[in-house]
């Protein structure tokens, strides 16, 4: 369990870097920084 | 402690929210913060959102055909997950904060059937995983379904304070709308009568959490050897938990009403990597 609780947090800053080397953040911030139609409702 | 996470709950909601002027100007914060996850379920088209809300930023990039796969936000969502668990939907969630107040009001109060608690696992493989991949890969372009067709933070958050403010959203609304908005309204309802009903029977990133609550590094302990077995820790958990049997069930939101309820102080909680077991050998 101790081996799992360090595991888990390192697997998620891997996979964050990971994730930003991909340049997943920019689809993030690119949907972020525009009205979300679907979160409001229009579709 | 229950005064503390109240104000706690108040204060995490205007950190996520820190942009209170574009509640007046009806904007949305356009800034490179929006890239950085937020812990919990905050819509990021609330006028106030600093931060991108986990749920709609995962769905977003499954729902892009060039990616089909988030590392970026389920990385965030392991670290918050593994180091807090579902503390987070109990001390730092403004939705879950919203339906704490409603439950205040004086109502008739109802316990919910503890089989709705799964509900939100097939919410969370249909609508925040499945159908977003899977529009991606027929269509070429999925979309968020969680945030559309049900999530009511997003419609009490963005949707009705975008939709006072800016006269042109309101000439585009349709029966989607009218969907979304029944949805809040059932919540709303529901609320007075269930402690935290979307929490727990429609929260996807409570059932994500739900699941690292046993093997977060922060989760409660209960002393076998001092339990009585008198069952007013389960008597006063709103989320429906026995915690003498289960600590660390998926459903705990650690508000720590059972820690203060034990007469004999058999319940505690604890921060860190080494089990309960492991510790008392150390000890």
């Amino acid at each position: 369990m101790k081996f799992i609780r360090v595991l888990l947090p390192l697997a998620g800053v891997g996979m964050l870097l990971f994730g930003v080397m991909r340049q997943e953040h920019l689809i993030v911030l690119t949907k972020a920084i525009n009205i979300c139609l679907e979160c409001v409702g229009i579709g | 402690m229950v005064k503390l996470r109240g104000w706690v709950q108040l204060f995490s909601a205007v950190v996520w929210n820190p942009m209170l002027g574009n509640f007046i100007s009806g904007h949305i914060y356009r800034g490179k913060l929006k890239q950085i996850c937020i812990p919990a379920l905050n819509c990021y088209s609330c006028p106030g959102a600093i931060g991108s809300c986990p749920l709609g930023s995962l769905q977003t990039v499954l729902a892009d055909p060039f990616y089909n796969f988030s590392f970026y936000v389920i990385g965030y969502l392991l670290v918050f997950g593994s180091i807090l668990g579902r503390w987070i939907c109990g001390w730092v969630c403004p939705f879950g904060m919203i339906q704490e107040w409603l439950h205040r009001v004086p109502f008739p109060k109802m316990l919910l059937p503890r089989w709705m608690g799964g509900v939100k696992y097939g919410i969370l493989a249909v609508f925040v995983l499945y159908l977003p991949m899977a529009g991606a890969k027929s269509l070429g372009l999925g979309e968020p379904a969680f945030c559309k067709y049900i999530c009511p933070a997003g419609t009490l958050e963005a949707g009705l304070p975008l939709l006072g403010l800016v006269p042109g959203l309101r000439s585009a609304l349709g029966s989607l709308f009218a969907l979304k908005l029944f949805i809040l309204l059932l919540v709303v309802v529901v609320s007075f009568m269930i402690f935290r009903p979307f929490c727990r029977v429609l929260c996807p990133l409570g059932a994500i959490y739900g699941l690292f609550n046993p093997v977060s590094w922060y989760r409660y302990q209960c002393a076998r050897e001092a339990c009585t077995g008198c069952g007013s820790c389960a008597a006063v958990c709103k989320m429906g938990v026995n915690p003498a049997i289960r600590p660390n069930s998926p459903e705990c939101i650690r508000c720590g009403d059972c820690l203060r309820s034990c007469p004999q102080g058999a319940l505690s909680s604890k921060y860190g990597i080494n089990s309960t077991t492991e510790a008392a050998a150390a000890e």
